[in-house]
């Protein structure tokens, strides 16, 4: 199959995927359960993409104190955790991360 | 009018942290593209078509491992799924816009807009305007890939590794989390989906991340359920 074809039919099916719940919301009646329940994909959903972005390095489980990653994922959430600011959170988890590796090496 | 322009920079504004993690991104998918062998227009367009960083990745690599189109096809599919998570938990602030704005801004939602759009929901409700938060994310989000795409085509990676630019996008998420978790049950479904993130890094497909969502999700509900929802940490 020719690549263009691939690409359309995958951006359909992504498309379809994206508006499927968009568009069939308000459609039939949604139980309570899922309405609470849809509160809880953001913290989910983030903290499955932070964790192994901060514990994972080359495919492996880190969990040393060379991990520098790891360590300056730790100073943002504490920065995030204390100051609520997202811009202060950036820096802070940067520079933890530029003078750990500094300190520490790669 | 000037409600919704307001709400629309707002998007704007509040995905600027992510693109410098995202610009790196899409250049080292634009370099990936071309080595896989597609051409500089497919490498390109793909990103308009597909719109969805871990599938071009994946697809790129797929091509260059000469993978059948069903295979590649099926693949965007299952890396996708998520969306569909996405996609319902926008829904209940997006029930009340016209189908076209619907179509626009489903077309425009990716991990990236999802994140700071659905915490802005939560924190201020539907508004009238409040589709052009995403909107603005979402075109924020939508020229940085088109634009590093083709840096990444035309001029190859050109940002140093060691720069560590792309740590950006899991500090930025990591300010939208944190702040978030304001009870029990949120912490739990942070951490069990955390948890279940490492343990199942392995799945193919991205499919670790879904199963980690999805337990995130059932543990914040299950735990809510037991305790009063104001049950405070």
């Amino acid at each position: 199959m020719n690549i263009w074809l691939i690409m359309l039919i995958g951006g359909l099916i992504t498309f379809g995927m994206r508006f499927s719940l968009i568009f069939l919301f308000g459609k039939f009646e949604i139980p309570d359960t899922m309405r609470k329940a849809l509160h809880y994909v953001p913290p989910a959903v983030l903290s499955a993409i932070i964790f192994p972005e901060l514990l994972y390095r080359s495919n492996q489980l880190d969990v040393s104190l060379g991990n520098t990653r790891l360590l300056a994922g730790i100073v943002a959430i504490l920065v995030a955790w204390f100051t609520k600011n997202t811009l202060l959170t950036i820096l802070a988890g940067m520079l933890a991360l530029l003078l750990l590796q500094l300190f520490i090496g790669t | 009018m000037n409600e919704a322009r307001k709400t629309f920079w707002d998007g704007v504004r509040a995905e600027f942290p992510l693109l410098v993690g995202v610009f790196p991104f899409g250049m080292i998918y634009g370099v990936l593209a071309l080595n896989a062998g597609l051409s500089k227009a497919a490498s390109q367009m793909m990103s308009s078509m597909v719109f969805a960083g871990s599938a071009q990745f994946i697809t790129a690599q797929l091509v260059s491992e000469s993978a059948p189109a069903m295979v590649i096809i099926l693949t965007i599919a299952v890396v996708n799924l998520r969306h569909m998570l996405y996609s319902a938990s926008l829904a209940p602030y997006l029930k009340n816009v016209s189908l076209k704005w619907k179509v626009l801004l489903s077309y425009l939602l990716t991990d990236e807009a999802y994140a700071p759009s659905i915490l802005q929901y939560e924190k201020e409700g539907v508004r009238p305007v409040s589709h052009w938060f995403l909107f603005g994310a979402g075109c924020a989000l939508w020229s940085t890939w088109q634009i590093s795409t083709a840096f990444g085509i035309f001029l190859g990676t050109a940002i140093p590794e060691n720069w560590h630019l792309d740590f950006a996008l899991a500090l930025t998420f990591i300010a939208m989390v944190v702040p978030a978790l304001k009870n029990r049950p949120m912490v739990a479904a942070a951490i069990s989906a955390g948890l279940v993130a490492l343990l199942a890094f392995s799945l193919p497909f991205k499919l670790g991340l879904i199963l980690a969502a999805l337990t995130g999700i059932l543990v914040g509900t299950i735990m809510e359920g037991r305790k009063s929802p104001e049950g405070a940490l």
